[in-house]
């Protein structure tokens, strides 16, 4: 007697996509970190051009600036990475993906969960600063872990509905992030505009390009490092997997899956959204958008990306009614914690 | 490792009989035992305290604001019991829970029972989980309790008793299942040489015990579900556990709509039909219309859908009126009554305080007895005569005499031990004994069970919420099936 898989509860889909989203999150603030710990030992800068854009990226500017003042490197990594009142860091990305898997464990793998809680029990242990000798390993180390967890999900989990759910939240997220880190590098980069060519060009683009571990892959496809080709690569290439186009080519497959709409088509308004904005990457070329200015060219980027996430919501009744219950008081506010700040909050 | 000296304290001990010799069946085991090296299995013991940690098997702790989660304590030494005493169990198991059931049928439809003088009216109305909303309710195949979890424990008459019948949203299982797992993995060498029966079905066996309780004219695969409070319930673990183990949704109140007299849940390609909740939610939250109406955990008109025969709800709403502590006490007679039989497993004496002569009883050996409230679990509102200073036994004193129907004594049972690691040596430790009975098509036992033990030195509360742990449970094969 076999019948009908039912299709997945909405508030199973938002806890998945947001798992999903939160550890792309935490792995990408841990490439920031890493790459300019790099960075700094090869181009020493003051602190204000070297960690500030960092939490610039970040959106809370203020609030770091009222708690430690001058951007340091320690100030920089302990709230990028620890600080457990900043809900972009680390420690609490790696909190709310784990909240979200505990409330759907029943439906990822074990191997899944137990994964996203090795991770969140390291970060727990860790707490601070690593020393010097140990910081770029413990970095790289929360990327592999990531990077574990995305591998497990593809090797354990069947791909159905909430994996392809999974996808969107992680396929949104990480171009969400690609696009962000284009933006403030190519911002910070142009008072230097008169390096052009010089080899401290060359380090700043390669510092981009390793942040997204994409400095191999350009060199294969472009050979020399120039502004035009990084912006093509990171933004337009359909190969590279943190590439924009690319992630927004597998969100759109992944919401396809969900809804079952022919290729061309939409029925839902996240379809049509996700639609025009692969279609315009797809037939957009990079010296446009150059014309057109990068920075307002991700910017809008950003914001066509945060209606997908809000329609979304809208089609999938993605956000279910706010939890209640009587022994949630116990733990107040930590529901609203784990649907926590969107990638709507716009940094 | 060491076992010399080992001292029963003139308990029964699972493990030696009363000349510290080892009984047969666990002899094996404790040559194992005595095989393994200095702190080997201190060692074990400490790896598989990591494991439970790594896989998040967790309780929540209530009143800490942190949300704490916390491992539930476990022991390595595992509590044997021998096929023959195992087939015992289960036979006495199957006749209590068959006659339990009828005895709720029984209560809701034509009270028989009652109009044969075996059980005085007045204690069933009064008791405080009888359900007046369920009167007259058939759920599908005459089916009350689908699950339940008898706590047994031994005496130092060596006798096994039923204490409590724990019919209404019994938990732990999970932790039989995941007792076993975490043996296997951390001291695989004990299992060598003997044949333990396997506890790994019980989610098959339970999600066919959910289907086989579909409404009636659902000719398709029921869309069976497990309807948890939520994961700050301190049983979420175990929620989750078995719905994924199950393959079924997990589910909250929220996600669930009560239309047309049907139960729906929410999913992104909207409202889908539910057939069968496997609801581990009290009865009193299950649904604001029908029970508390200031609850926000359950589904508005379930109880409405239930009673129209649109959804089957597991435990039957109403189940627990065989739950109280004073209905125990006459569920010999119920065995008597319902099946024609004497019961297998016998009760623990039982007074009732609100029998003039229970209660004289009572009063007078307060300093020997075990006072406990009718309608409390987990270890509350209970007095332990023969640890208890004079001031508490007077307090008792004056509550039964205030409310005589809300309490029952017995006496003071030396609950079996088993040897138990406490630092880097074996001391003996009172458990009890926690088997799962499923109901659907027919009674089933998985030979098992969840074995609580209070790893307090002398202590003999065992609840998880007072410093107790568990143990996994080997049921030994019949040499004749070896």
């Amino acid at each position: 007697m076999r019948g009908e898989i039912p299709p997945l509860l909405s508030r199973v889909a938002d806890s998945v996509y947001w798992m999903a989203r939160y550890i792309e999150r935490a792995e990408n603030v841990a490439r920031f970190i890493g790459v300019n710990l790099n960075l700094q030992i090869d181009l020493p800068l003051a602190p204000s051009q070297q960690w500030q854009p960092l939490i610039d990226t970040s959106g809370d500017a203020e609030t770091f600036k009222e708690r430690f003042g001058l951007a340091t490197q320690v100030k920089v990594i302990e709230w990028l990475a620890y600080d457990t009142e900043n809900l972009s860091s680390i420690a609490s990305c790696l909190r709310l993906a784990r909240e979200n898997a505990r409330s759907v464990r029943e439906t990822i793998s074990s191997e899944m969960w137990t994964q996203v809680n090795t991770m969140y029990l390291q970060i727990q242990t860790q707490r601070s600063l690593p020393e010097p000798e140990r910081m770029l390993d413990a970095f790289r180390e929360i990327r592999m872990g990531c990077h574990l967890f995305e591998g497990v999900t593809d090797a354990t989990m069947s791909h159905n509905e909430a994996w392809h759910f999974m996808r969107l939240g992680r396929m949104l997220e990480r171009a969400d992030k690609t696009s962000r880190i284009l933006d403030v590098k190519y911002f910070m980069l142009l008072p230097s505009l008169r390096d052009v060519g010089t080899p401290y060009d060359d380090i700043h683009w390669s510092a981009v390009l390793k942040s997204v571990s994409g400095f191999e892959m350009y060199r294969k496809k472009y050979g020399r490092i120039t502004p035009s080709d990084v912006v093509d690569f990171l933004v337009m290439d359909s190969e590279f997997p943190r590439a924009v186009r690319f992630c927004i080519k597998s969100a759109s497959e992944s919401l396809q899956s969900v809804t079952g709409t022919p290729i061309g088509a939409f029925r839902y308004r996240s379809e049509q959204l996700m639609g025009q904005l692969r279609a315009e990457l797809d037939f957009t070329s990079v010296d446009t958008v150059i014309r057109s200015g990068l920075h307002e060219y991700l910017d809008r980027l950003q914001l066509k990306m945060n209606a997908i996430d809000n329609s979304l919501r809208d089609d999938f009744a993605v956000r279910s009614a706010p939890a209640m219950s009587q022994t949630q008081t116990s733990a107040s506010g930590t529901m609203t914690q784990v649907q926590g700040s969107g990638p709507g909050s716009k940094a | 490792m060491r076992v010399t000296g080992y001292d029963t304290g003139g308990f029964y001990d699972e493990m030696f009989d009363a000349e510290s010799m080892p009984r047969p069946e666990a002899q094996l085991l404790l040559d194992t035992i005595r095989a393994l090296g200095d702190g080997q299995l201190e060692r074990c013991q400490q790896a598989a305290e990591r494991i439970l940690v790594q896989l998040g098997i967790t309780f929540n702790v209530y009143g800490d604001s942190a949300g704490t989660e916390r491992p539930f304590p476990f022991d390595l030494v595992p509590r044997i019991v021998t096929a023959k005493e195992w087939d015992w169990i289960e036979r006495g198991l199957k006749q209590r829970i068959h006659a339990l059931n009828q005895f709720i049928n029984d209560i809701y439809h034509d009270q028989k029972i009652i109009k044969d003088g075996v059980i005085p009216e007045e204690i069933v109305r009064s008791a405080a989980f009888y359900r007046p909303q369920c009167v007259g309710i058939n759920p599908p195949k005459g089916v009350w309790c689908h699950i339940t979890g008898t706590d047994l424990v031994r005496h130092s008459d060596g006798q096994i008793y039923v204490l409590e019948d724990n019919l209404r949203v019994p938990s732990g299982v999970s932790y039989m299942l995941e007792n076993r797992d975490l043996m296997k993995r951390t001291f695989p060498q004990v299992f060598e040489g003997l044949r333990v029966r396997p506890v790994f079905e019980y989610p098959s066996l339970l999600l066919e015990t959910l289907e086989a309780i579909a409404p009636r004219g659902v000719t398709t695969k029921p869309v069976v579900v497990l309807l948890t409070p939520g994961m700050y319930n301190s049983a979420y673990f175990e929620h989750s556990y078995l719905a994924q183990k199950m393959g079924i949704p997990l589910v909250e109140g929220r996600d669930l709509v009560v239309e047309d007299k049907s139960v729906w849940m929410r999913t992104t390609k909207g409202l889908r039909r539910v057939h069968v909740i496997y609801r581990r939610i009290d009865d009193d939250f299950l649904d604001p219309e029908t029970f508390r109406a200031d609850s926000l955990l359950g589904v508005p008109g379930l109880v409405e859908a239930y009673r129209a025969g649109r959804v089957s709800l597991a435990n039957a709403p109403g189940n627990g009126v065989a739950d109280d502590k004073v209905m125990y006490a006459y569920v010999p007679d119920m065995i008597r009554y319902y099946e024609g039989q004497e019961p297998i497993i016998p009760n623990v004496p039982t007074f009732l305080c609100w029998r003039d002569q229970d209660r004289q009883h009572v009063l007078q050996n307060l300093e020997t007895l075990v006072v406990k409230a009718a309608n409390e679990a987990g270890g509350y509102g209970m007095l332990v005569g023969p640890h208890s200073t004079a001031a508490e036994r007077d307090a008792f004193a004056a509550k039964i005499t205030a409310q005589p129907r809300n309490y029952i004594a017995q006496p003071t049972l030396g609950l079996s031990r088993v040897p138990t690691l406490a630092g880097d040596q074996l001391e003996g430790r009172h458990v009890d004994l926690r088997p799962y009975i499923l109901y659907g098509d027919e009674i089933r036992v998985v030979p098992g069970g969840l074995t609580r033990v209070a790893l307090r030195k002398g202590s003999l509360v065992v609840n998880s919420s007072q410093g107790g742990g568990s143990k996994d449970t080997w049921v030994l094969e019949a040499e004749d099936r070896v």
